[in-house]
C-alpha cells in the first residue's frame, strides 16, 4: 500500500468525522492562539510601560535652581547654560536647554485656553526633551537670536483653539502679543497627572520678552552624549555650576548646601530595567502557563479520538491492515490536524493582536509563535501517536472488544 | 484429495492462572475441505467464538497448531498475520463492524485497499460483490443508512471480495431479525454453491440446519460432527435449479 494511498485514507478519516476534526483543531487552535496572544499582550503592555519610561528622557539631566528669591548668586542664567555647552569644560554635554516656563493664556478667534506651561527654550529642547514635533516644523536657532514670536502647540491646545481647523500659519494671542503657530507637537502619552500635550513651545528670547521677563531660568535641559554618560555629565555640570554659583547654607538643611538641583535620569533607567525583569519574568509565566493549559486541551483531545476508534483499528486489522499502515494513518491524521490547528491559531493570533486588548495594544513575539507551534504539534502527534500505536499493537480481537 | 483449507489440531485455550483458569478449548481437532459449508453450533460458554477468534486469526491458541490453506498460522509474526487476515480468510461479525460514516462501497473496498490493488480495479470489483449480495443500488449508502441485514450483506461482500479461501461467519444473524436472517443466509447459500468454504458459528439450529456439516462444540470439545449434505453439491437450502453444478 503506497504513502500516497495511506494519505488518503487519513484524509477521508479526517472528512469523516468533520465535526469531531473541526472540534480537534478548535481545541489546537485556542491552545496556539492564547499562548501566542497572552505573551503578546504581557509584552506589548512591558513595552507600553518603558516608552513611558523612555518618553521622560533617560539621558538627560535637569538642572533646578533651589535658590529662593530673585537673589543673582542663585539664579540660573543664559551665561552658565553657555558655559555648560562649553565642550573643553563639559565634553559629555551634547546640548544645553535653557527652559524657562509659565502658565499663560491662549486666544484665538474669542476662543481662550490656559496652558499649564508655555515653554521658551532653544531649538535643541525638541531633540533633549524627547518632544518631536507632529505637523509643521519647529522654531529654528535664527528664531530665537531674532525673538520672532513664533510658537509650536501641543496636541491638547490644537484640540481646544482649533476644532476642524489647521493651526498652521494661524495667529494666536498670548499676553497680549501676537504669535504665528508653526507646528504641532506630536502626541505624547501622558505620564502623570499632568496632560503632557498641553504644552505650548516658543522661542526663548520671545518668551522672555512677552510673559516671564529677563530674570533667572526655571531650568536647564542638559542632554548628554549618551544614556551610559549620564553621571559623567553631571559632574561635569556640578563643576561649573559650583565655580559660578555662590554657595550658601540654607537653613532648612544642613546638607543642601548648593543652591541648585540636580535631576538625574539614571533612577528612571533603573526603574526602566527593573520593569522589564519584571515583566520578563511574568511573560515567561504566563507563556508557560498557557502552553502547558493549551497542552492539556490537545493531549485530552487526541486522546479521546483515538481511543474512540480503537474499535474501528480492530476492524482494520481484522481486514488485514499491517500496524505499520494503521499506524502512518493515524499518524498523519494527528499531524494534519495538528498543523493545521496550530497554523489557523497562528492566524487567528495575529488577527487578535490588531485590537486593542484590554487598552494594551498587543505586540507579537515571534518566538512564542514558533514555541506554541512547536508544542502543540509535538503534544498533537505524541499523544496522537501513543493511543494509536498502543491500539495497533493490540490482538484485533481485543481492540475489536473494546468499547 | 487437496490440501485441507482448514487443519487444527488439539487446540487449547487458557485464559486466566492459578484459581480463575477457564480452559476455554479443550483439545479440538477439525479438517475443513474446499467447498465445504460447516456449522459450529454450542450454546453460550462453549468456547465458539473462542474457536472462531483463532480461526479467524484475530487471536492465538495456547496450544495446538493451525494451518490455514497450508499455511501454519501459529508460527506467523505480525507483519505476515496481517497478510493472511487479508489474502487467506473473510471475516464476517456478529456486530458487522462497518467502519462509521464510511460508504458501502468504500467499506468493501478497504482489504483491497490493504492488499495493494489499484483504485481502479478495487472499486470494480467492489461493486461485483455488493451485485452479488444484492446491494449494487445501495453502494453509496454509508453504514446508518442501512438496515440491519442490508449492513450484514456489506459485511459479507467486504469478506469475499478478497476471494479468501475461507469465510468466517460469527453469529452472523445474531443481531437480525428473522427476515433480514433469511437474506444473509441466502447469501451464504448462493457462496456455497458457487464453490466457496465457509464456516458459521452460531446457536440458531434453523441455521445449521441449512449447513453441509455440523459440528456441535460442548465446554471447549467437540461432541458431534455431523455431515448433512455431500461437500461437492450446494447445500440443501439452496434454491431450485442451482443443484446441477
Amino acid at each position: 500500500m503506497s504513502f500516497k494511498e495511506v494519505v488518503r485514507f487519513a484524509l477521508r478519516g479526517l472528512s469523516a468525522n468533520k465535526l469531531r476534526s473541526a472540534l480537534t483543531m478548535l481545541g489546537i487552535l485556542i491552545g496556539v492562539a492564547a499562548v501566542i496572544l497572552l505573551v503578546a499582550v504581557g509584552n506589548g503592555s512591558a513595552k507600553a510601560i518603558s516608552d513611558r519610561i523612555e518618553a521622560l528622557g533617560t539621558n538627560t539631566i535637569t538642572v533646578m535652581s533651589t535658590g529662593r528669591g530673585g537673589s543673582s548668586n542663585t539664579a540660573l542664567t543664559t551665561d552658565m547654560a553657555d558655559a555648560i555647552s562649553d565642550p573643553t569644560m563639559a565634553p559629555d554635554v551634547k546640548s544645553v536647554s535653557p527652559v524657562v516656563s509659565s502658565s499663560a493664556t491662549i486666544t484665538y478667534e474669542g476662543t481662550d485656553h490656559d496652558v499649564n506651561s508655555f515653554v521658551g527654550t532653544t531649538p535643541g529642547w525638541f531633540t533633549a526633551s524627547n518632544t518631536p514635533i507632529g505637523t509643521g516644523s519647529g522654531f529654528t536657532a535664527d528664531d530665537e537670536t531674532q525673538g520672532r514670536r513664533v510658537v509650536v502647540l501641543g496636541q491638547t491646545v490644537v484640540d481646544e483653539l482649533f476644532p476642524g481647523v489647521d493651526p498652521i500659519d494661524k495667529q494666536v494671542t498670548v499676553g497680549g502679543a501676537l504669535f504665528t503657530v508653526v507646528g504641532v507637537l506630536k502626541e505624547k502619552s501622558s505620564t502623570g497627572f499632568q496632560d503632557a500635550n498641553d504644552t505650548a513651545v516658543a522661542p526663548l528670547s520671545a518668551v522672555r520678552q512677552v510673559l516671564t521677563g529677563y530674570g533667572a531660568l526655571n531650568s536647564m535641559l542638559v542632554e548628554a552624549k549618551d544614556p551610559g554618560k549620564v553621571d559623567t555629565v553631571e559632574s561635569e555640570v556640578s563643576t561649573i555650576l559650583d565655580q559660578r554659583m555662590t554657595k550658601t547654607a540654607t537653613s532648612s538643611t544642613s546638607s543642601s548646601t548648593t543652591p541648585y538641583r540636580i535631576q538625574n535620569a539614571s533612577q528612571l533607567l533603573e526603574t526602566q530595567t527593573a520593569t522589564a525583569d519584571t515583566f520578563t519574568t511574568l511573560l515567561g509565566a504566563v507563556a508557560a502557563i498557557s502552553l502547558l493549559v493549551g497542552g492539556i486541551g490537545i493531549t485530552n483531545i487526541m486522546l479521546v479520538t483515538v481511543t474512540e476508534r480503537t474499535r474501528e483499528i480492530g476492524i482494520r486489522k481484522a481486514l488485514g491492515a499491517p500496524r505499520r499502515v494503521i499506524l502512518t494513518q493515524f499518524l498523519i491524521e494527528a499531524t494534519l490536524l495538528s498543523v493545521i490547528g496550530g497554523a489557523l491559531g497562528v492566524v487567528a493570533a495575529l488577527v487578535g493582536s490588531s485590537f486593542e486588548i484590554v487598552g494594551v495594544k498587543p505586540v507579537i513575539v515571534p518566538s512564542s509563535i514558533g514555541l506554541a507551534l512547536g508544542v502543540s504539534i509535538a503534544i498533537g502527534l505524541f499523544f496522537g501517536g501513543l493511543p494509536a500505536s498502543r491500539a495497533a499493537r493490540l490482538r484485533p480481537i481485543d481492540a475489536l472488544r473494546y468499547e | 484429495m487437496t490440501k485441507p483449507v482448514l487443519d487444527v489440531r488439539d487446540l487449547k485455550k487458557i485464559y486466566g492462572e492459578g484459581e480463575a483458569t477457564v480452559h476455554a478449548l479443550r483439545g479440538v481437532s477439525l479438517t475443513v475441505h474446499r467447498g465445504d459449508y460447516v456449522a459450529i453450533m454450542g450454546s453460550s460458554g462453549s468456547g465458539k467464538s473462542t474457536l472462531m477468534n483463532i480461526l479467524g486469526a484475530l487471536d492465538v491458541p495456547t496450544f495446538g497448531s493451525y494451518h490455514l490453506d497450508g499455511v501454519d498460522v501459529s508460527k506467523l509474526a505480525d507483519r505476515q498475520l496481517a497478510l493472511a487476515r487479508n489474502r487467506l480468510i473473510g471475516f464476517i461479525f456478529q456486530a458487522f463492524n462497518l467502519i462509521p460514516r464510511t460508504s458501502a462501497v468504500a467499506n468493501v473496498e478497504l482489504p483491497l485497499a490493504y492488499a495493494g490493488v489499484k483504485p481502479k480495479e478495487r472499486r470494480r470489483r467492489a461493486l461485483e460483490a455488493l451485485e452479488v449480495v444484492g446491494l449494487a443500488d445501495r453502494a453509496r449508502h454509508e453504514p446508518n443508512q442501512l438496515s440491519g441485514g442490508q449492513q450484514q450483506r456489506v459485511a459479507v461482500a467486504r469478506a469475499l471480495v478478497t476471494e479468501p479461501a475461507l469465510l468466517l461467519a460469527d453469529e452472523p444473524t445474531g443481531n437480525l431479525d428473522s427476515h433480514s436472517t433469511h437474506d444473509v443466509l441466502n447469501v451464504f447459500d448462493q457462496l456455497s454453491a458457487a464453490g466457496r468454504t465457509i464456516v458459521i458459528i452460531t446457536h440458531e439450529p434453523e441455521v445449521g440446519a441449512r449447513t453441509k456439516r455440523l459440528v456441535r462444540l460442548v465446554d471447549g470439545e467437540i461432541v458431534e460432527d455431523t455431515r448433512q449434505s455431500p461437500i461437492h453439491l450446494p447445500p440443501v437450502g439452496a434454491f431450485a435449479g442451482r443443484h446441477a453444478v
